[in-house]
């Protein structure tokens, strides 16, 4: 495949691009620019009926720019980076920028501050990752496979492996770069009325082990055959850190100073109070060595650490300039690119865990229910932050503090308010890839009353 | 166009090559959205690339680039057969494909104003002046509106000897309403929620949508559900709006009908089907009132579904999906067909873009209009009718629903008597279709986009169709997401 990312757009070369920018945005008489520069190279071996069946790879870049003229904003993307792409879309830009409304809170252009880049970040580029070929991948697959197939069942995943290039650069100095890789490998063990599941990222494809999730998911599958039907209701449950993951995740859109402005979020009139319970600190924090990401935001301000729950109290919003500016604070590094219409928010979860493990939780729980994962989770009331969906690949009864068996899947309606108000414990936090909200670091939660509403048919 | 793909075919072929085609995009977009009186967002978006897929001793390769010199497009042939051969590490059984004629065609969807003809202020004027006139309702504290148009066109090449060369113009507007007030919010969306009503047309759609006529009602509608009651919990009979069954039909019906899913390729991520093969032909999936269709043609009407040729260069098809509430039809591909005996695919297998690979896909999942009129269909003794959907959530092998939706209404003796807020319910598929029990006209008939359709690793956003009219249920559990 092409040239190496790094080589095609690295620090000098997204400066080189700009250059031209620059020079053609000065053509058409206009001063202020700014350009988002971006490139992956992503690849993805998947399989199911124990057999490869998709292997693809794919390699992009963009070139978005964004003129300021006289208070109006608007922005124009490509993906030819040659001269005339770059000629063609300075004139898409600047040309629908001038046919907008000016925006009378629309901010100038961030202004360059030199800004030391925390070493944590250089550990999220591994070039072996970067490199990883198809053949790795697929005999990677094939040891998946073996392993579910030992068990007499049916194996199905996927092993992903990436790189990607993100520079944001403007015409008041302001230029960053960030690079990183990325690898997820997950696996679903399919036996005859029961599956298990098991999922994990990393920044070094290395650090995973196919073969161990694939041992650990059919696992589950067999722990959970033969599932019986227990009637909806309140149950205490052990969600592992998935399935906390993809539901607790749904709510961080709200940590957002404009989406409390547009009277959209759940922290209208919760900000300074106690709304969840006393074991429940949560963080945004880029440079945790479990998170990923680039350390500045779409306008190029660099991210800040915040608390967003300290000890169940709200603390800290995630503010854009433009929301910073309303409010009269500073801005926290979280803006997404203009012109949008949702602000910021959070990018980089990361809970304060506790010290109980899962099988802890199992042995203190009298009667319950073990989550591997939760799917199709939807917000049913945005205030009381209701959210509907059903459990999924690996559903458990716990009595008298063992795992006895597998119990058909539940829809649940639960209130995130209430959930994180009814945590009985918390394991140490680990970085958790789930598939309906970003990775986030984040414990497994033995909670109370949590509220399955209908069962489905398996 | 032509000669990038006809190039990247010869690239390809090798030893052990048994099949290759190559997919040349062009897109552009434009996107104008306005938040409370401002622009909220403006984007000209333009994106080119190539997508070689091939099959090499039984196994697919793909590999994707928007590097198109000769070079680029050699490199990524290269690649795409490297990745087939390292999938032999873990074959089990060659992969066969369904025979399919070959093709020479252009086609260009209809398209009666080209949207990028109209200026993006005159675009934006309009948005804002829908903008204001929802404001215009005290309570309102979010008015958004927006607009999204794409013009995309395809080279599809094959060493079967297809060269087809495609054109789809797609529209979306619409606008939502949002009302905060004492810890409670509520919104409601013209023409449907999640960005409003997509078809395969240019700037028409908007025209046709009379979208500043109905603001009113709307932004009056988000700021009463405050005062309405809440919906009540227990089985009623229940009336949904066309586009609320469009979305119903999509999750319980076009998901379980995907054969690949069926098959288990998507176990791991969207997951399986209830619709195991022993079912077909044999299943009582719905009422008698009940026939399906899955079609791709032009006559079906112009839906986010509709094309000429799928991304496999199969021609666009009418599938019958349930025939007097029988389900007697999958949506297949070339492989997929062949592996279920079937001689030919149904034409339904798709791709996001350049970069991806197609998969099996809804094209436009309909409901077939009913002979009832809607006065027929509201006359119950006691119902709830249920407008704009808010909320969605399916199982993974597609038996468990629920749906929220934006407004209710209390229907007695076939008038509505009150207004509900928070509406849901939730079910079975097979057992919510048998308790179908009427269906409008086709004059109440209209054909949806679903603009955001999820599936496939790594995940790829499809649009799709689906046509309904408003139809009532016998018996339905309703408001349990509210419930305990």
């Amino acid at each position: 495949m092409p040239d190496d990312l790094l080589e095609e757009l690295g620090p000098q070369r997204c400066e080189a691009i700009f250059e031209q920018v620059m020079d053609c945005v000065r053509g058409y008489g206009v001063r202020d620019v700014e350009a988002l520069i971006a490139g992956g190279e992503d690849a993805l071996t998947r399989f199911a009926g124990n057999t490869i069946h998709q292997n693809v790879a794919e390699r992009g870049v963009h070139l978005s720019i964004r003129p300021v003229i006289e208070g109006r904003t608007a922005r124009a993307s490509t993906n030819r980076l040659d001269a005339q792409g770059i000629r063609d879309v300075v004139e898409a830009a600047i040309g629908i920028t001038r046919l907008m409304e000016p925006d009378p809170e629309l901010l100038p252009l961030a202004a360059g501050r030199d800004y030391a880049e925390p070493e944590e970040l250089q550990k999220r580029f591994f070039e072996a990752t970067a490199q990883a070929n198809p053949q790795e991948r697929a005999l990677a697959a094939a040891e998946a496979i073996a392993a579910v197939e030992d068990k007499g069942q049916t194996a199905a995943g996927a092993y992903a492996t990436g790189s990607s290039v993100f520079a944001l650069l403007n015409s008041e100095g302001i230029s960053r770069w960030y690079a990183e890789t990325l690898a997820r490998f997950s696996v679903t063990a399919l036996a005859a009325d029961s599956s298990g599941w098991a999922k994990a990222s990393a920044s070094y494809h290395g650090d995973l082990e196919p073969l161990e999730l694939a041992v650990r998911a059919a696992r589950k599958a067999d722990l959970s055959r033969e599932p019986r039907v227990l009637p909806a209701g309140r149950y205490t449950v052990v969600l592992e850190p998935a399935a906390v993951l993809d539901l607790v995740g749904q709510m961080f859109g709200d940590f957002s100073a404009t989406a409390l402005r547009d009277g959209r979020s759940f922290l209208n009139e919760r900000v300074g109070k106690k709304i969840f319970g006393d074991n429940i600190s949560i963080y945004d924090d880029c440079f945790d060595p479990y998170q990923s990401g680039a350390p500045f935001d779409g306008e190029g301000v660099p991210r800040r650490r915040l608390t967003l729950v300290e000890e169940g109290v709200v603390r800290e919003l995630a503010y854009s300039r433009q929301a910073a500016a309303a409010a009269g604070v500073t801005p926290t590094g979280h803006g997404y690119p203009l012109p949008n219409e949702v602000g910021e928010a959070p990018a980089n979860i990361v809970f304060r865990g506790g010290e109980s493990p899962v099988e802890e939780m199992v042995k203190s729980t009298e009667r319950g229910i073990l989550v591997t994962r939760l799917w199709y989770i939807r917000e049913v009331d945005p205030y009381e932050k209701i959210f509907t969906g059903m459990t999924r690949d690996g559903t458990f009864l716990i009595e008298g503090g063992e795992v006895t068996g597998g119990v058909r899947n539940f829809r649940f309606n639960q209130s995130l308010i209430e959930l994180l108000s009814h945590v009985e414990a918390l394991s140490p936090a680990v970085r958790a890839s789930g598939e309906e909200g970003m990775d986030m670091v984040v414990p497994a939660m033995k909670v109370s009353d949590f509220n399955f509403t209908e069962v489905t048919k398996f | 166009m032509k000669d990038l793909a006809l190039h990247a075919l010869d690239a390809v072929a090798g030893a052990g090559v048994t099949y290759a085609d190559a997919r040349v995009q062009e897109i552009r977009d434009r996107q104008i959205a306005t938040k409370n009186g401002k622009v909220g967002h403006a984007s000209g978006n333009e994106s080119m690339g190539i997508g070689i897929r091939v099959l090499v001793f039984g196994c697919w390769g793909f590999a994707a680039t928007d590097d198109l010199t000769p070079s680029g497009i050699a490199s990524a042939a290269r690649l795409a057969r490297e990745i087939a051969q390292a999938s032999v590490a873990a074959r089990k059984q060659d992969v066969v494909l369904a025979p399919e004629q070959k093709f020479e065609s252009t086609w260009v969807s209809p398209c009666r104003i080209d949207p990028f003809s109209i200026s993006a202020d005159q675009q934006l004027a309009t948005l804002l002046a829908v903008d204001a006139e929802l404001r215009r309702a005290s309570g309102v504290t979010l008015a958004e509106t927006s607009m999204h148009f794409e013009r995309r066109r395809q080279v599809f090449a094959s060493t079967i000897g297809s060269l087809i060369d495609q054109t789809r113009y797609t529209a979306g507007a619409g606008y939502s309403a949002l009302s905060y007030q004492d810890g409670e919010i509520q919104r409601r969306s013209y023409p449907n929620s999640f960005g409003g009503q997509y078809q395969l047309k240019g700037y028409e759609l908007v025209e046709e949508l009379q979208l500043l006529e109905n603001a009113p009602r709307i932004a009056e509608e988000a700021v009463a559900l405050h005062s309405a009651d809440q919906c009540p919990e227990g089985e009623f009979d229940l009336i949904l709006d066309s586009s609320q069954l469009g979305l119903q039909i999509h999750e319980s019906i076009g998901h379980p009908i995907e054969l690949d899913r069926v098959l288990g390729s998507e176990a791991n991520y969207a997951g399986m089907s209830f619709l195991t093969l022993d079912q077909l032909g044999k299943l009582r999936y719905g009422s008698e009132l009940v026939n399906v269709v899955c079609d791709a043609r032009l006559e079906h009407g112009p839906g986010l579904g509709t094309f000429a040729f799928d991304d496999e260069g199969v021609p666009a098809q009418s599938t019958g999906i349930i025939r007097h509430g029988r389900f007697t039809g999958y949506m297949t591909s070339r492989e997929t067909a062949a592996h279920v005996g079937q001689t030919r695919s149904n034409g339904c297998m798709r791709a996001d873009g350049w970069a991806r690979i197609p998969l099996i896909r809804m094209t436009n999942v309909s409901l077939e209009p009913g002979r009832q009129t809607l006065e027929e269909v509201f006359d119950a003794d006691h119902a709830i009718y249920m407008q704009t959907n808010r909320s969605w959530s399916i199982d993974d092998k597609r038996y468990n629903f629920q749906f929220g939706c934006e407004i209710g209404w209390e229907i007695r003796n076939g008038k509505r008597v009150r207004m509900l807020k928070n509406p849901s319910y939730s079910g079975i598929s097979t057992e919510f279709w048998n308790a179908c029990s009427a269906i409008a006209g086709p004059e109440h008939w209209t054909l949806w986009g679903v603009p955001n359709c999820g599936k496939g690793q790594p995940e790829q956003v499809m649009g799709t169709g689906h046509g309904a009219s408003p139809a009532r249920f016998r018996k339905i559990k309703i408001g349990s997401a509210y419930a305990g």
